[in-house]
């Protein structure tokens, strides 16, 4: 893991210091509530529906057990003894003080975290395969590109007023893990002739205008990486619009003018920047890249015992392959049936954090699935890590069924939202309780949002549901055909929108309808691009 | 009837203007008719409340009820967290928020 330097740490201190001093500013009144927003906003703090709500960045969403120690350390000290992890791999706490604050920060910076640009019109936290660096698909680790681009964009003195606010994704595998073309930036790291590089996507996003993001450039080299997107950011940040913010983003702009012309500007552009010495030198790359070594791996490779059939069953859906013989990647799933898809106690992070530091050298992920990763477990130590799991409540064998819900905090916890996510999340995994149900159907990527916005990435999912707001009473669209995978697509609504239960049944309907449908080994999405929409239809509305 | 609501400035709570100050208690609400502009610029400006607005209500006899399910989310809590609105005991307050 990349570890701050005197540069990164003095920042982070200082940043501490100055909002330490605009919090009292705020609090003694010598700064209203208009001027403190904006400063509150780029320190990640939200005024929610309860209380303030802290952002915390987890870059490309990597951590170690002192970290994910001191985020149980902040849920048990100054919120109410949980916090929830994001689509962005990030955390959110729901009930902070101001004037706890500036302490909170302090104490996150003496384990090199903060929560610089999780807001605002600015370059968001990065976000990465959660898998990087263990995935046997991977042409290289993502991770030492990610850091790159975390410098490259922090404090970033040109890109700290966007028209609107821009989020990258840096995969280095064909397997999309990260929703990467649903992203302003995508990268995907590739080799050419042996050369690294990357094809570069721009424009995508979810919202309340869902696009796909074009191919912008099919290899940009790795020496030209910085100096091409500073072209690619350089050109939004001059035509992106600031008149609307609903046509701010840089899918606008790019739908608006065109791929071809887009590209043409960050060419002519790239031609200039590339002059001014932006990209690092191949020392600094290699100072970055040391961090992400291999860890000191030294497991024979001996499958575990499945006698225990819980323990086999979790084996199967929740520990995938790994690119070292005898290693697995653990999935440790936050979605219990009934519970709060993301949420987890400060117990169990410690649990998380305790086990990360026996059994995986020391490293966690946070996966845009709202789940978290142990990158790197030796198969002879998966049956007591799941022993663990299992004492602590997180050994939901669920990973990408249809239980595995992704769901915004929703209307119980946001000001944005329109109608409440997690209940619906609740009661559908609740009516597919049964895992002999839930495994019989397979993938069934299933994610909720509970207002355009779209944090939940309903656009993405196999079966979307978009809360809405008709006439002050909850009301929830159903969208079919979603996915944030190699095969991004754009779900389509199905038709009218249901109330709460009625959603629940909607789904269970579309599910019965793939069962009879559904031919060999097809997932439901598979289902519903060969089949159509029709037959679905006619069994949800009659 | 009209409720002014916002948020405690240091604690980010929901408070609610009884008429003379604020509380965390709906139920102690009271109705501002006109007045609600005037009072939440005089509060805001003296710091006791942050991002106040005004919403409706209805009056029933255990006291305001906000038109809007957001409001009655805010007066209570998380309802997918009983434990932690502020009627934790109480069988029936999911109900009232819905």
């Amino acid at each position: 893991m990349y570890k701050y330097d005197n540069y990164d740490q003095a920042m982070v201190d200082a940043r501490v210091a100055e909002f330490r001093d605009q919090i009292n500013r705020r609090i003694a009144g010598e700064i209203t509530e208009d001027q403190f927003k904006p400063l509150r906003l780029m320190n990640g703090l939200y005024l929610q529906l309860h209380a303030y709500m802290l952002r915390v960045a987890i870059p490309y969403g990597t951590l170690d057990s002192r970290q994910m120690r001191m985020l149980a350390h902040i849920a048990r000290k100054y919120d109410r003894d949980y916090g929830h992890f994001t689509t962005r791999q990030n955390i959110q706490y729901n009930w902070i003080k101001l004037e706890d604050c500036a302490d909170i920060l302090e104490e996150l910076a003496t384990v090199e975290m903060h929560a610089i640009q999780t807001s605002g019109n600015c370059i968001r936290n990065i976000s990465s395969d959660q898998y990087a660096g263990a995935a046997a698909d991977e042409v290289t680790d993502p991770r030492p590109w990610a850091e790159l681009l975390r410098q490259w964009s922090t404090f970033h003195p040109e890109f700290s007023y966007l028209p609107r606010k821009f989020k990258i994704a840096v995969i280095a595998s064909s397997e999309d893990r990260a929703a990467m073309r649903l992203h302003d930036i995508g990268l995907e790291l590739v080799r050419k002739d042996g050369e690294l590089g990357a094809r570069v996507f721009v424009g995508g996003g979810m919202g309340r205008t869902p696009m796909i993001a074009p191919e912008i450039n099919p290899f940009v080299k790795a020496d030209d990486l910085l100096s091409y997107l500073e072209a690619c950011l350089r050109v939004y940040n001059r035509y992106g619009r600031r008149d609307n913010m609903y046509k701010a983003r840089i899918k606008i702009l790019i739908h608006e003018i065109g791929a071809d012309e887009y590209r043409r500007q960050v060419a002519e552009e790239f031609a200039h920047v590339k002059t001014l010495g932006i990209d690092p030198p191949l020392a600094e790359l290699e100072r970055i890249s040391a961090f992400f070594a291999p860890p000191a791996y030294d497991a024979a490779n001996a499958e575990p015992d499945r006698n225990d059939p819980d323990f086999a069953l979790w084996l199967d859906q929740n520990v995938k392959p790994h690119k070292q013989a005898g290693y697995a990647i653990v999935n440790i799933s936050l979605k219990p049936i009934g519970g709060i898809p993301g949420d987890a106690t400060s117990a169990q992070i410690d649990v998380m954090a305790d086990l990360a530091e026996k059994y995986s050298f020391d490293e966690l992920r946070v996966t845009h699935a709202q789940n978290i990763v142990l990158p790197y477990v030796a198969k002879r130590d998966l049956y007591v890590v799941w022993q663990a799991l299992r004492d602590a409540e997180l050994a939901d064998a669920n990973l990408d069924l249809i239980s595995d819900i992704i769901a915004c905090p929703g209307l119980d916890y946001c000001s944005l939202a329109n109608a409440r996510s997690i209940p619906v999340a609740q009661k559908i995994a609740t009516r597919f309780a049964d895992m002999d149900r839930q495994r019989d159907l397979g993938e069934l990527k299933l994610k909720i949002s509970g207002c355009i916005n779209a944090c939940g990435h309903h656009h993405a999912g196999h079966i979307g549901i978009l809360g809405v707001d008709k006439k002050g009473v909850e009301n929830y669209q159903l969208t079919f055909g979603g996915s944030g995978a190699e095969d991004v697509s754009i779900g389509k609504i199905i038709g009218p929108g249901f109330d709460e239960d009625g959603v629940v049944d909607a789904v269970e309907k579309a599910t019965e309808v793939y069962k009879a449908l559904r031919q060999g080994d097809e997932r439901f999405v598979d289902t519903y691009r060969r089949v159509g929409l029709e037959p679905f239809k006619e069994a949800i509305y009659g | 009837m009209k409720l002014l609501t916002g948020n405690d400035l240091v604690s980010g709570a929901v408070t609610w203007w009884t008429g003379n100050g604020w509380s965390i208690h709906v139920e102690d609400a009271a109705d501002v008719g006109e007045h609600g502009e005037a009072i939440l610029h005089a509060e805001e400006g003296a710091r006791r409340v942050n991002a106040p607005y005004i919403i409706d209500a209805l009056p029933t006899e255990n006291g305001p009820r906000p038109a809007h399910i957001k409001d009655r989310i805010r007066a209570l809590g998380p309802t997918v967290r009983t434990d932690l609105t502020l009627k934790p005991a109480d069988p029936t307050a999911g109900d009232w928020i819905i």
